[in-house]
């Protein structure tokens, strides 16, 4: 599965919006995506992210905007294009009655390619998904993580050149997460471009070249992993604990020594750019927390400044 | 590369989505074929031979017919009408909510309509062949007594395809399946019992004659009669097919609309 890399992106979409009644889902948003690259979209529940996906899997039509795919417009050459997506659907959607094989055989149908074909893409498929012991089995007998890497090889049958996938490892546990980790590796080193939703900030830091979060239908910020932090966070964070009731008190004076100051029910936030100087500052100045903990910044810290920290259901 | 591309112009897409329903059946056939093949062998022997013998030492011919004669015809439309119940409420409802299977198909180079044009065929594929073994059953039973009654297989079809469209098209509407048990509840089992299925219409009085005549399935189980028989006019018979075609074209044209918006909107 390899592909020639060239200079015109594989997908572009200016200014699409789409609206559900008097509801506006997404509201005018606007990115490019490269050939080869595995791009991420981060938001919170509701931030427009699964209309995003299906307007760009052109399944449905953009309400407003322009959008090509593969250097196709998706309204007038819908079937053609998503012949040469994959699509890895939140929920697996799965025959269950059905055999490993059969599901994967089944559905290449839809991309009308030849039973001789599908048998010899399927044994592959089985094989890169780790299913081969299982082919014969029933879908509905597989554990969580096998029915997603089932689903994944079966978004495979038709050799996409784009691959998308949304929420690829939620419910999965760490092992079944990092072999699909790796397996999303392999692909993306065989040149076929991915485009993933995730609410993992390592899985987005992991796998994404560049990303964009989402918030309320709208494009908040856009970057590598490493640049988002870099321009909307600090390098390291201190997190402290006190034995008080009154952190507003404790609060006013830790704001000197950190750029930003965030007050949270059970800890305090520092940002700042060398948290061991800070909190050595910080005893110095006679404040004793009860617990002290210096990371580094991650993409977890931005997601929650840019989108905030409200639960959004 | 290229064969992933639509190489087969000239071949509707829905072929595709046929052909998956037909290969998932040729995984998952083997309880329908029995209850295919036993259940009218059941029914004739019951309600034909049973009641039958009670009818007509009672009543004698029921117009011109014994009973078990008159009551086959109406076994292969009742059938058909069940089949298209069956395959298009809850399967729908499925596909598009629980397992989401055509959420699925809509995401390969699949529209819609292809879903919904090649459910349809492959129900109305399913009604042909249970509408073929029907008719021999029902042959083997004495009941046909003209050539029309090769036209019995299309018959099951077409009324097969009339309850099936406006189903699946109603069915891509719902967001749960309560409604479904009421239609069953308060539409199909009141249609099987008062389509003039058991009995000629003429039993009913006078005044409720012509209601029957808004009753879909008395215009299959009329139709069905009229092919065994070899009997009815010319006029009838069109106004029965007419009334199913409506049904069918309606419900397709529907469907369209309902399995569009629900699926890609």
């Amino acid at each position: 599965m390899k592909y020639a890399v060239t200079s015109e992106p594989i997908l572009e979409a200016h200014d699409l919006v789409k609206r559900f009644g008097d509801f506006e889902a997404v509201k005018g948003v606007s990115f490019t995506i490269n050939h080869g690259e595995t791009f991420g979209f981060l938001g919170p529940n509701g931030a427009g992210k699964t209309s995003t996906m299906r307007m760009i899997s052109a399944v449905s039509q953009p309400t407003s905007g322009t959008l090509t795919i593969l250097g196709l417009d998706p309204s007038v050459h819908g079937p053609e294009i998503r012949g040469r997506l994959g699509v890895v659907p939140q929920e697996d959607t799965l025959e269950l009655e059905l055999s490993v094989r059969q599901n994967l055989e089944m559905f290449g149908r839809y991309f009308d390619l030849s039973r001789d074909i599908l048998r010899a893409r399927a044994t592959e498929l089985l094989d890169f998904a780790q299913l081969s012991d299982r082919a014969n089995d029933k879908v509905d007998d597989l554990s969580g993580g096998m029915k997603r890497r089932l689903t994944i090889a079966r978004a495979l049958i038709n050799q996409p050149e784009l691959l998308i996938l949304d929420e690829p490892t939620t419910g999965l546990d760490p092992q079944a997460r990092h072999l699909l980790w790796e397996r999303l590796y392999r692909l993306k080193r065989d040149g076929v471009t991915q485009i993933i939703t995730t609410h993992y900030m390592d899985e987005a830091e992991q796998l994404c070249d560049r990303l964009v979060v989402m918030d309320h239908g709208a494009i908040v910020a856009e970057g590598p992993p490493r640049e988002l932090i870099a321009l909307h966070s600090t390098r390291e964070v201190v997190e402290l604990r006190f034995d008080t009731d009154s952190p507003e008190e404790v609060n006013a004076r830790l704001v000197p020594f950190a750029h930003r100051v965030e007050v949270l029910p059970d800890r305090i936030l520092l940002y700042v750019d060398a948290g061991d100087d800070t909190l050595r500052e910080i005893h110095e100045a006679g404040i004793v927390p009860a617990s002290a903990l210096v990371r580094r910044s991650s993409l977890e810290d931005v997601f929650l400044h840019l989108t905030g920290r409200t639960l959004v259901d | 590369m290229s064969d992933t591309l639509d190489v087969s112009l000239g071949w509707p897409r829905w072929r595709r989505s046929w052909w998956y329903h037909a290969t998932y059946y040729a995984q998952t056939w083997r309880g329908s074929v029995a209850s295919t093949v036993l259940f009218p062998i059941f029914y004739l022997a019951a309600l034909g031979v049973g009641v039958g013998h009670l009818v007509t030492a009672h009543t004698g011919l029921v117009q011109g017919q014994t009973y078990i004669h008159f009551i086959a015809p109406s076994l292969l439309a009742t059938t058909t009408m069940q089949l298209g119940e069956g395959e298009s409420l809850w399967p729908v409802l499925a596909a598009i909510k629980w397992i989401r299977t055509y959420h699925a198909a809509v995401a390969t180079p699949l529209e819609p309509e292809d879903i919904l044009y090649g459910k349809l065929a492959w129900v109305v594929t399913r009604a042909l062949a249970t509408g073929a073994v029907y008719t021999i059953v029902i042959g083997s039973f004495g009941a046909l007594q003209s050539w029309w009654c090769l036209t019995l297989p299309l018959i099951g079809a077409l009324i097969t395809l009339a309850f099936a469209a406006p189903l699946v098209a109603f069915a891509a509407t719902a967001q749960s399946d309560g409604s479904f048990t009421t239609i069953y509840r308060f539409g199909f089992v009141p249609m099987f019992l008062f389509s003039a299925t058991f009995y000629p219409v003429s039993a009913y009085p006078g005044y409720l004659r012509p209601v029957v005549q808004f009753v879909p399935l008395y215009h299959g189980v009329a139709l069905a009669r009229a092919a065994a028989f070899g009997e009815g006019s010319f006029g009838a018979i069109i106004f029965h097919l007419t009334f199913l075609m409506v049904m069918a074209v309606a419900g397709v044209a529907w469907g369209r609309h309902t399995m569009r918006r629900r699926l890609v909107d």
